[in-house]
């Protein structure tokens, strides 16, 4: 296992380095410029008013959030097809797709909630049975199910190899969820909420969502590699709490 | 080839029936379960005769999915003790057929299920059937998607500790497309709806088609571990 060399290497039993103070630091910067930038500088929208400044994080939190499972799939199927061929059993690539996994569901939760918000604001309800709303929060429940199949007490590489096999049907479901949803709500009744989302935007505003995100993206690294770096320091206590209860038992055995 | 799979497929159905023959937990405890749901959903509409003929196709495909949760359950926790998921694996079954046989005898209970359900819901619910075939095509192609899927899920919580609680909750957001299919197209067998019933049974093969095919590729790495 890489345990060994994880192990002897003492800088790597901590979560940060100087890169991730660094851009830790970046990120927290960014955000506060977003947030003069998207509630100070930007303008109002000449339709949506104020509500208009949801969108810098509604949208970027949704492509950190897209961005994310597809990395997760990614990772997922670079570990069952490469995993077994490569010296760590693929651990990076299952860490790499927890990690994101676990950001995915995280940028996922603030889109819905940013999201609901607007909702009330422009159409008067938190929740509309849109196609992109119900597909959303549907892939929303089916990456808990992933985390949760990550977080179940099992062997690790069963463990792995079931959250990787979870993960990519998640990801085939999403095309399928949104065609049925879609052809559902069409069939009822005419999407007549994406009018004004579909308006132009420039100038300023553009330039704002831009920023936002680039200052989501760099917080969503940060906690990606943190998480990552944390997979690992559990895999390694949780392997050298073994070793410790066998050589305590095996201790017992001499003494007695 | 296929004959060599489908027929190991019918060996571990008739296994998997056999057993429930001999237990009769679908029969005596799921069926019940379902009936069940639909009563309880009478309470919760205040018994409101409208709103439950309405709500009928919906209302049975929720009893479907609760109830057939329980049997997919059921027909992964047989294979869980004593060694026995070890055992399936050196029997030198393909996983494919071990796929198919589940998903098939999971089919067959939930036909049952789905027959007592259908009652229950035309007397209770007041619904009269307007158009049988598209009645039975609707139940058999998306009950056998329900199938594959739960077959699919349950290899994937195999095993495993929690999988009560584990396989619901990978389940549903995936058998979502199939409950709403199957509303669709159950509101026009039912003559509650003037809206193309025929065209969700398509959309209804095609997940079954997409999910047998899945099973068929993914069954193989989630059975050689555990």
């Amino acid at each position: 296992m890489s345990g060994a060399s994880d192990r002897g290497d003492s800088r790597h039993l901590m979560t940060s380095s100087v890169a991730t103070r660094v851009l830790g630091w970046v990120g927290l910067a960014s955000m506060a410029v977003m947030a003069l930038l998207g509630l100070v500088i930007s303008p109002r929208d000449r339709i949506q008013g104020e509500a208009v400044r949801l969108l810098y994080i509604h949208v970027p939190t949704i492509w950190v959030a897209y961005g994310s499972f597809i990395l997760t799939a990614v990772a997922s199927a670079l570990y069952l097809w490469r995993g077994s061929s490569r010296e760590d059993r693929g651990r990076h690539y299952d860490r790499l797709a927890g990690a994101a996994g676990e950001v995915a569901v995280l940028f996922l939760a603030l889109t819905l909630v940013t999201g609901m918000l607007w909702g009330r604001i422009t159409w008067g309800v938190f929740w509309q049975w849109d196609a992109r709303l119900t597909t959303t929060a549907l892939m929303f429940v089916s990456y808990l199910g992933y985390l949760a199949i990550r977080n179940m007490p099992a062997e690790i590489e069963a463990r792995s190899r079931r959250a990787a096999i979870a993960a990519l049907l998640a990801a085939v479901n999403i095309p399928i969820v949104h065609f049925s949803v879609e052809w559902w709500r069409t069939l009822h009744q005419k999407a007549s909420i994406r009018s004004d989302r579909n308006s132009e935007i420039t100038g300023d505003m553009f330039a704002t969502l831009m920023f936002s995100l680039l200052a989501f993206t760099l917080v969503a690294a940060w906690l990606m590699i943190h998480r990552y770096r944390l997979v690992r320091l559990e895999e390694i206590r949780e392997e050298e709490g073994l070793a410790l209860a066998v050589s305590a038992r095996r201790a017992e055995g001499v003494n007695a | 080839m296929i004959a060599e799979l489908l027929g190991d497929a019918a060996r571990v159905a008739r296994k998997d029936l056999l057993i429930e023959w001999r237990t009769r937990v679908t029969i005596n405890q799921v069926i019940p379960l379902g009936l069940l749901v639909e009563v309880v959903f009478a309470f919760a509409f205040d018994a409101n005769r409208s709103l439950l003929e309405q709500g009928a196709p919906g209302l049975f495909w929720v009893g479907v999915l609760f109830a057939g949760t329980l049997v997919v359950q059921r027909s992964f926790t047989v294979e869980g003790p004593e060694g026995i998921t070890d055992a399936l694996r050196l029997s030198g079954f393909r996983p494919g057929s071990l796929f198919l046989g589940k998903a098939a005898a999971v089919f067959v209970e939930l036909v049952v299920l789905e027959a007592a359900l259908l009652t229950g819901v035309v007397v209770l619910f007041d619904v009269a059937v307007s158009d049988p075939l598209l009645l039975v095509s609707t139940t058999v192609i998306g009950t056998a998607g329900f199938a594959l899927t739960g077959a699919i899920y349950g290899a994937l919580s195999l095993g495993v500790r929690v999988r009560e609680t584990l396989l619901p909750l990978l389940l549903i957001p995936v058998v979502a497309p199939i409950l709403l299919g199957g509303s669709r197209a159950l509101e026009a067998a039912f003559g509650i709806s003037t809206q193309p019933g025929w065209n969700w049974v398509g959309i209804l093969t095609v997940i079954t088609g997409v999910y047998a095919a899945i099973g068929l590729v993914a069954f193989g790495p989630l059975m050689e571990e555990s």
